[in-house]
């Protein structure tokens, strides 16, 4: 499948990040001795250009975290390889070089500040850790550009993560990711824990950050709108696997994945008379556990249109049209 | 009369955009604190654990400077002069009691220091006997602590951050340690190291404290730090799934700087309170060992060895158990309620 990777999207742009067949399995431990491997994420491939932003979207439990966490080696893959700028990330030194290029945004602002530090010391952390600075001085400067950066006053670097609201702490966690002058982030899910209004700050935040400094994201959220906001293409995650990767205004015009298509009809719209005309498809049953995935298509267990060859093989990954990655035995039928 | 003071006309003129300096004044910033100085405020806020702090203070100052002028030694009996007939006036006076030659001296115009608490069977001050058995009993107390507190949190922060196998394994010592009877090998140790200890270390600086406190020290590095490892793992390992030890380790934080920077300053809390009440416990056994016989070297005393040697004269002379019985309890009752005030102040939990 690592042949099918969709690094032909744009010949000009060189990516920056390549997955190939990435999996990440846990072993669950079920007896005395036994486990059974738990496949939170399963041979996903894609590839993400300079400058890009890559919405990754899918229902809780989808594997879309793990994915996140795994092309940054905060878990060690269980196969599969994650390719920088043309050079896979295979010791110990590619990772920490990787952890001064590649950075994380976490989804609670609550939990991901330690409640003992001072937003500087939590912002200057990274540059502690890769000693990025000559002396105290220049470290206190950087500190006070970065929380320029995210709109924070100068005068909160000695406070405590207690005193500040959600969207204030989210703030310092984005200016934590960026101290060591990152090209690439992996924002995980980081608005879902804030109000409406706050969440409109910070993606637009993100954008400008992303204009100015020259960032490239993965996006991960579960909240579609804001992933069509902010995203120029979308990966669509099912059970572990990727089931649609194409452009963001495409893939909600015209989802080909039977799961793509559910899914985007499940976004609200706020006219009225348009959302009456749409008709939303429902998915009937459960999302079956990672653990006894279906055979064949994942999705074929709640997939309207499944046939007796979805249950045999797993379909590829395939490009159906340019730029367009489905897994889908029926793509063809479905869509004509 | 002026009629617009009636008006419900509002005069424009009155309301004014305020000047830059006028926003500032408004602009109310609280002065940032940190963590420490906040608890030290709630912690001075807390009467209790604040007079349990000052006689925490008392005794320890008392311990460390009363020796240093009081005009009796604690070891030298005043009725044994040397080329003199033995005088056994001396022994067993009541408090402020004086002996003969002493009376003899006071009417003489000579002032003599009074015994506070009178003297002992062979004659010995009480009072500078039951300082230096504060002191003997504080340094093992603090010490001890100190011991148990750095293996405690080494080994269970090591167990908690590593897991898997490194964590089985520790916890199956751990255990082990656990289910031997604590007072029999306490006891145990304690006679053999009196044997092989005091040889060894003999001519040593180490000499002059005595081997009976130095196997006391290693009885409680041996013994006692299990129940701190195993409360500094459970806390390391419900701290260590938070998601800021996520986001350090992608800043490619390693092992030891997380363990340094976020897990220890976040179970501070636990672990100090742990340890003020690891002194006590420590003061206790340190007592029932040297009243058993197995502690401090005579004429060394201890809080413990002094209420010991106190039973035989119990009828006659019972202050003699009363007073170091007191000051044991002074000790451990005040150190635990400022163990308690500690926590209350410095436990984030509370903050809000």
């Amino acid at each position: 499948m690592s042949s099918n990777t969709p690094n032909e999207v744009n010949k000009n742009a060189q990516p920056l990040i390549e997955v190939k067949g990435l999996k990440q399995y846990f072993q669950i431990n079920t007896g005395f001795f036994r486990s059974i491997p738990l496949k939170a994420v399963d041979d996903i491939s894609f590839s993400i250009r300079e400058g890009e932003t890559l919405g990754l979207v899918g229902e809780s439990g989808c594997g879309k975290t793990t994915a996140g966490r795994s092309i940054l080696h905060l878990y060690t893959p269980t196969a599969g390889e994650v390719i920088y700028r043309g050079k896979p990330i295979i010791t110990a030194k590619d990772i920490a070089e990787f952890r001064t290029k590649a950075t994380m945004v976490f989804q609670d602002p609550y939990s991901s500040l330690d409640p003992r530090m001072t937003v500087a010391d939590i912002i200057g952390e990274p540059l502690d850790v890769h000693h990025m600075y000559k002396s105290q001085e220049e470290r206190r400067q950087r500190i006070l550009e970065l929380m320029d950066h995210v709109g924070l006053n100068s005068e909160h670097a000695a406070r405590y993560a207690h005193e500040f609201s959600g969207g204030q702490r989210q703030r310092v966690g984005i200016a934590r990711a960026l101290a060591v002058n990152p090209d690439f982030i992996v924002c995980d899910e980081p608005v879902s824990a804030l109000d409406v209004s706050i969440q409109a700050q910070v993606i637009n935040m993100f954008e400008e950050l992303q204009d100015k400094l020259g960032l490239t994201y993965l996006f991960i959220a579960h909240d579609l709108l804001v992933v069509r906001h902010i995203s120029d293409r979308i990966a669509v995650m099912y059970l572990g696997r990727m089931v649609e990767l194409a452009d963001a205004k495409e893939i909600y015009e015209r989802p080909l994945h039977p799961y793509s298509k559910a899914l985007i009809s499940a976004v609200p719209v706020p006219d009225p008379v348009t959302a009456r005309a749409n008709k939303r498809i429902a998915l009937t049953g459960e999302i079956p556990s990672p653990l006894h995935a279906p055979s064949g298509c994942p999705f074929r267990t709640r997939c309207p249109y499944a046939q007796p060859v979805c249950a045999e093989s797993m379909p590829p990954f395939r490009e159906v049209e340019k730029g367009r990655f489905v897994a889908c035995h029926r793509v063809e039928e479905i869509n004509s | 009369m002026d009629i617009s003071k009636l008006s419900m006309h509002v005069n424009v003129e009155d309301f004014l955009p305020a000047t830059e300096e006028e926003k500032e004044y408004m602009v109310q910033m609280r002065p940032s604190t940190t963590f420490f100085r906040d608890g030290l405020k709630r912690l001075s806020k807390n009467k209790v654990a604040m007079v349990s702090f000052f006689i925490i203070l008392l005794i320890t100052l008392s311990a460390i400077f009363v020796p240093m002028f009081w005009p009796y030694k604690y070891e030298s009996m005043l009725g044994m002069q040397p080329g003199k007939p033995v005088d056994a006036s001396f022994n067993n006076l009541r408090p402020f009691e004086y002996s003969s030659t002493e009376q003899a001296r006071i009417e003489a115009g000579e002032s003599v220091f009074p015994h506070v608490f009178g003297t002992d069977s062979s004659g010995r001050d009480y009072f500078i006997r039951v300082i230096y058995g504060t002191r003997i009993s504080l340094a093992v107390g603090f010490f001890a602590s100190i011991i148990v507190l750095v293996i405690g949190l080494l080994v269970g922060s090591v167990s908690g951050y590593c897991g898997g196998r490194v964590d089985i394994i520790i916890m199956r010592i751990v255990d082990i340690i656990y289910s031997l009877p604590d007072m029999l090998m306490v006891i145990l140790l304690a006679s053999v190291m009196k044997v092989t200890l005091g040889p060894a270390i003999d001519g040593t600086p180490l000499a002059k404290i005595g081997s009976n406190i130095i196997s006391l020290f290693i009885i409680f590095a041996l013994l006692y730090w299990v129940s701190m490892s195993r409360l500094v793992r459970g806390q390391i390992l419900s701290l260590r799934e938070q998601e800021y030890v996520l986001a350090a380790q992608a800043a490619g934080a390693k092992g030891s700087w997380i363990i340094r920077k976020h897990l220890i300053p976040n179970c501070i809390s636990v672990i100090v309170i742990s340890t003020a009440l690891q002194i006590p416990s420590a003061i206790f056994t340190e007592s029932y060992l040297s009243f058993l016989g197995l502690g401090v070297n005579a004429p060394m005393p201890s809080l413990g060895s002094l209420a010991s040697d106190a039973l035989n004269g119990l009828n006659s002379y019972p202050y003699r158990l009363i007073i170091p019985a007191i000051v044991i309890s002074l000790i451990v009752l005040s150190l635990n309620l400022f163990g308690d005030g500690l926590r209350d102040a410095f436990d984030p939990k509370l903050n809000s």
